[in-house]
């Protein structure tokens, strides 16, 4: 006990003349842990709110959903169910704002009794919610979404045209419980009253509908239980239910993976601080090894010696690790703002203990674990040094403690990336990953120091010859500055070309000769009117595609009922329980090509010959040959498989995972889809109010506010990622900063003496000008390579496509980080040079 | 006290062995005091290393206070040293964080001893530092930092000092106060004394005065 209290005494004392540049150690690791607090706890925050609002994601205790409406024979049964039911109908419809003339595909929910039950729906003014539910006996009142009446400057009081019917806008729909904003802003909703739905003419044959009802049971009902007997009858009837307890689950499922995604940004940050602190602490060991070696002499053995400095790294990580978490409770604070367009609940911020204790806990651990590193070879220090300065320990004997610590890091580093990930591969193929960064980053300052070293020039002058050779002599910074320049400069560079990598993906060719109009839910009546309205106006029919809506229910011969049980088959459920919208041709459009077998036919014993795409193809894990029996609205069809296409989804174009010959389903119930190219804006707002006159069942897709929203999301989504980046970035620069500023001690002597020996300020400029900017160009320029390494790997591997990346702001990425290497160092350095040589020499520096 | 037996110790130096000390063998009682001097690279610092246990010989065997120190390691001859061992380096090898009343503390404090302060600050005045307890070494002048020095060696009462040119770093006139304080100090201690030096004068006030040359013994003013 005296002792350890001893070696914390000395610990303090030893630090005396080293507290704030040990501080500034510990800056390196500040950011990473705010990063790591604030994720945290801003996942902790959505957690329990998602918990204490489960019920207002739903709006109910239960919802039963069907493509089609309920079959009448199970209808009684679950009219018993609950307390009291809200039925709702709700389908993608084109509306018109009479006032403006607007019109815009909007999703038309048509509700009957009191949802939702939960949760408020927040509506301007308020009274709308209670007008809404009191239109009884064909009151045409209808709530909007705030985002429809703004694209169209309507207000409420104004009308809105759903089908045939004309609605008056009660209110300003803010909030709809169990639909986030971002929902809201992708398809925005006109609520009607469920009485007058039949009256908008907008339920056809063929259209895509969906049915709901939403449950209210008696408190304390298990629901899951209720509804269990249930189940079989409700699967054969492909009604998908939704309980509380599951919604909880999935939506809670899915912001836990985005936190934990954040939270390996973090991480990274946090590891790249570490190194800073390592390094820093592997020269601030070289300072103290003349300390350490009176210490060793006086008596003191090896592990005390360790122990002081280990103490101090654990204190000054502690005090880092503190002030990131303080600094990360209110970055929190930040992050449902950051976050707010995709949350489902209004999170309620509280300072999570959790998360705080998580985080510096964990920042603490690693970056003892790094520094540990420097601080082993301590343990080694000789006495003999007190004798001879020069004395140089015998380094050459391996340190299995050393080995521990590596393995330790690694073990840690895969650990708290199987904690966010939960994937074993996953997690070792990031800290493989970062091992790989590390170790490119070690060759290369190893191999630029050996290069340097080997093929000295000789010849250049005195400037250039002193500001290499700095880069290999004792005391150089060449590992520690390029790991700590390159990983900032990696991780920065990556996290930018993958933006361009998710924005390339989604930009979907807007080129000439693209259609930028899809109609659909064409009636096969309305198809030749429907083309006629275009062809008036001199608009190109891009496309005309038949469109017959089937489900699976056999695959050679097994009921796919049977089939989606069986867990071990690897097939997909969903592609043996989803609606297939199926068209027929005997031709392969543009987008597709003939991947294997034969193009869809029909045998001469009326067995149509089908095609599938590659995808849904290995999904259902068929094989050439197979059978699949389809049920097409209630006629079974036996089909046969005979070949496979490949599809490029990308592409505007109406592409099918399963295409029927010709002279088969004509005669089935359908619709048309059909593309075309409009001009501009004016065009197109004519052609659609034409078309919600004449036909208003038939749905029309601007592709142009489709990429719209979509650039939207993805700039929302890109600041997300920006705002993590940022925790790296500026990590970066304070390693880059501690580690110059460490190095200057180191430095001060040698200045010092060069200068003494007659070298003048300008010389002394341009020698750490030549060091720091060849520094900072070969760290940029590594650290670039690898990210475009990675990049290319992303592509490839993830998502999937082709490799772009713009070299222009990665060059000034790399220009900038150069510039700002060399301007630090030559601010440290000013120092140095205005400090009189004789001061230093005394031993007063 | 201390018994050198037949100490060699070779380097590998640039591939090639490198012998700085041959077959030295000599021996002290309790209270006796010796010098080794010799030109530069003779192996005095060597053997003044060897003898204290702060490295380890290739051969040979040293005894100190009748506990063996060849097979020890470095930890174990730690613990020798601040138990029985005092040293004075010639740069004086304070710990610059540390003010001097610290510095005289630490050998004190690693033996668990922890109200040592009256025991520090005695040795301090002792020395005639005794206001200057609270400065740091980079306060004191050459002279007063080798005194803080000797009031650290003695500050565990050991019973053996080594000193490596005490007096090296310091003009005459503050050599001359350093050595009286040196001798006084080992006289009322009853401590064993081994002083490496080259300085024939400050050789002369020893008892025993041995002289090396090129890593062996030529000449032991006891023989």
């Amino acid at each position: 006990m005296t002792n350890f209290l001893w070696l914390w005494r000395m610990a303090w004392r030893d630090s005396r003349r080293s507290r704030s540049r040990l501080l500034l150690f510990s800056a390196a690791i500040v950011l990473g842990i705010a990063a790591l607090v604030g994720i945290n706890g801003f996942g902790a925050n959505l957690a329990r709110s998602i918990d204490e609002q489960a019920r207002e994601l739903l709006g109910a205790d239960l919802v039963l959903s069907s493509s089609q409406p309920i079959d009448s024979t199970l209808r009684p049964t679950l009219d018993r169910l609950g307390r009291t039911r809200s039925r709702e109908v709700s389908f993608a419809s084109l509306v018109q704002f009479p006032k403006g003339q607007g019109v815009r595909l909007a999703q038309v929910r048509a509700i009957t009794g009191g949802f939702p039950f939960y949760g408020t729906w927040r509506t301007e003014p308020e009274s709308a919610v209670a007008q809404f539910r009191q239109a009884t006996g064909g009151q045409r009142v209808a709530l909007v979404d705030d985002a429809l009446l703004a694209q169209f400057n309507a207000q409420p009081g104004d009308s809105i045209r759903v089908g045939k019917l004309t609605f008056l806008i009660a209110g300003r729909v803010r909030e709809t419980p169990g639909q986030s904003g971002f929902s809201a802003a992708v398809a925005p909703t006109v609520f009607i009253p469920g009485d007058v739905l039949a009256g908008t003419g907008l339920l056809q044959r063929g259209s895509r509908v969906q049915y709901r009802t939403y449950y209210l049971f008696a408190p304390g009902t298990d629901v899951a239980k209720t509804i269990k007997p249930l189940e079989k009858r409700l699967d054969a009837a492909n009604i998908s239910s939704d309980t509380i307890a599951e919604r909880k689950q999935q939506t809670g499922r899915s912001f836990a993976d985005l936190t934990r995604f954040l939270n390996l940004v973090a991480f990274v940050a946090l590891l790249l601080g570490c190194v800073g602190v390592a390094s820093a602490v592997s020269l601030y060991v070289r300072e103290k090894i003349a300390s350490v070696a009176v210490l060793r002499c006086l008596g003191a053995s090896g592990s005390q010696a360790l122990l002081i400095y280990l103490l101090q790294v654990a204190a000054l990580g502690l005090a880092g690790a503190l002030l990131g978490a303080a600094l990360g409770t209110a970055v929190q604070l930040l992050l449902p703002r950051v976050f707010a367009e995709f949350l489902p609940v209004a999170v309620d911020i509280q300072v999570s203990w959790g998360a705080v204790a998580q985080g510096v806990l964990t920042g603490v651990l690693v970056a003892v674990l790094f520094a540990l590193l420097p601080l082993l070879s301590i343990r080694r220090v000789s006495p003999l040094r007190t004798l001879r300065a020069s004395f140089e320990e015998d380094t050459t004997a391996p340190d299995p403690l050393r080995y521990l610590v590596y393995g330790l890091i690694f073990v840690f580093i895969t650990g708290f990336a199987y904690l966010q990930t939960r994937e074993v591969k996953l997690a070792l193929g990031f800290a493989a990953g970062l091992l790989v960064a590390l170790g490119g980053l070690a060759g290369v300052a190893a191999g630029l120091r050996w290069l340097v070293r080997r093929f000295f020039p000789t010849s250049w002058s005195y400037v250039w010859r002193q500001g290499l050779a700095n880069l290999y002599r004792p005391n150089n910074q060449t590992l520690l500055l390029i790991i700590s320049i390159g990983l900032g400069v990696f991780l920065m560079a990556t996290l930018y070309i993958t933006q361009g990598l998710l924005l390339s993906r989604v930009q979907v060719a807007s080129g000439e000769n693209q259609p930028n109009l899809v109609l659909f839910d064409i009636q096969p009546a309305q198809r030749v009117d429907v083309a006629q309205l275009l062809t008036q106006r001199r608009l190109p029919v891009l496309q005309q595609v038949p469109i017959v809506t089937m489900r699976l229910t056999e695959l050679n011969g097994q009921p796919t009922s049977e089939l989606k049980k069986d867990s071990t088959s690897g097939r997909s459920r969903g592609s043996l329980t989803r609606e297939y919208r199926v068209t027929y041709r005997d031709t392969l459009i543009s987008s597709e090509q003939l991947a294997e077998g034969k193009l869809p036919y029909l045998a001469a014993d009326g067995t149509p010959h089908i095609s599938i795409e590659t995808g849904f193809f290995e999904r259902l894990k068929l094989k050439l040959g197979d059978t699949l029996t389809f049920n097409v609205q209630g006629a079974p069809l036996l089909t046969i498989v005979s070949g496979t296409r490949t599809v490029d989804w990308t592409r505007v174009q109406t592409n099918f995972g399963v295409v029927f010959p010709n002279g088969v389903l004509e005669p089935a119930p359908q619709f048309y889809v059909l593309l075309t190219r409009v001009p501009d804006n004016t065009v197109l707002g004519s052609v659609q109010r034409e078309l919600v006159q004449r036909f208003p069942n038939v749905s029309a897709i601007d592709l142009g506010l489709i990429l719209q929203t979509l650039d939207d999301i993805l700039s929302k989504i890109s600041f997300v990622i920006r705002f993590m980046a940022f925790f790296s970035i500026a990590t970066g620069l304070v390693v880059l900063i501690s580690s110059v500023v460490v190095s200057r001690y180191q430095r001060v002597q040698e200045s010092v003496l060069l200068r003494t020996l007659g070298a003048s300020r300008r010389q002394m400029l341009r020698i750490t000008l030549v060091e720091y900017a060849l520094l900072g160009l070969l760290a940029a320029a590594t650290g670039l390579v690898m990210a475009v390494l990675a990049g290319w790997a992303l592509a490839f591997w993830v998502f999937d496509i082709g490799f772009t990346a713009s070299p222009l702001p990665l060059l000034l990425l790399a220009a900038l980080t150069t510039v700002l290497t060399i301007v630090i160092g030559l601010f440290n350095s000013r120092d140095v040079l205005t400090r009189p040589p004789l001061a230093v020499l005394r031993g007063e520096g | 006290m201390l018994k050198i037996e037949n100490l060699t110790k070779s380097y590998t130096s640039g591939g090639r062995a490198l012998t700085v000390l041959q077959h030295v063998s000599f021996e002290l009682r309790a209270g006796d005091t010796l010098s080794i001097i010799g030109s530069s690279g003779s192996g005095k610092t060597t053997l003044l290393g060897l003898s204290a246990g702060l490295d380890r010989a290739t051969s040979g065997s040293v005894w100190l206070n009748g506990i063996r120190l060849d097979d020890l390691s470095e930890d174990q001859r730690a613990a020798v040293r601040n138990e029985h061992v005092g040293f004075i380096f010639q740069n004086f090898q304070l710990l610059p964080t540390l003010t001097a009343l610290e510095n005289v503390l630490v050998p004190l404090e690693l033996r668990g001893i922890s109200n040592g302060t009256a025991t520090a600050q005695a040795l301090l005045e002792r020395v005639g530092l005794g206001g200057r307890g609270h400065h740091y070494p980079t306060q004191l002048s050459g002279g007063e930092q080798q005194r803080v020095s000797l009031a650290r060696a003695f500050a565990n009462r050991p019973k053996i000092l080594f000193a490596d040119e005490p007096t090296g770093n310091l003009d005459a006139e503050t050599s001359a106060t350093v050595e009286e304080l040196l001798f006084e100090l080992n006289r009322e201690a009853g401590t064993t004394l081994v002083l490496v030096t080259h300085d024939p004068e400050l050789a002369n006030k020893t008892q025993r005065v041995i002289r090396l040359k090129g890593g062996q013994l030529v000449a032991d003013s006891a023989a």
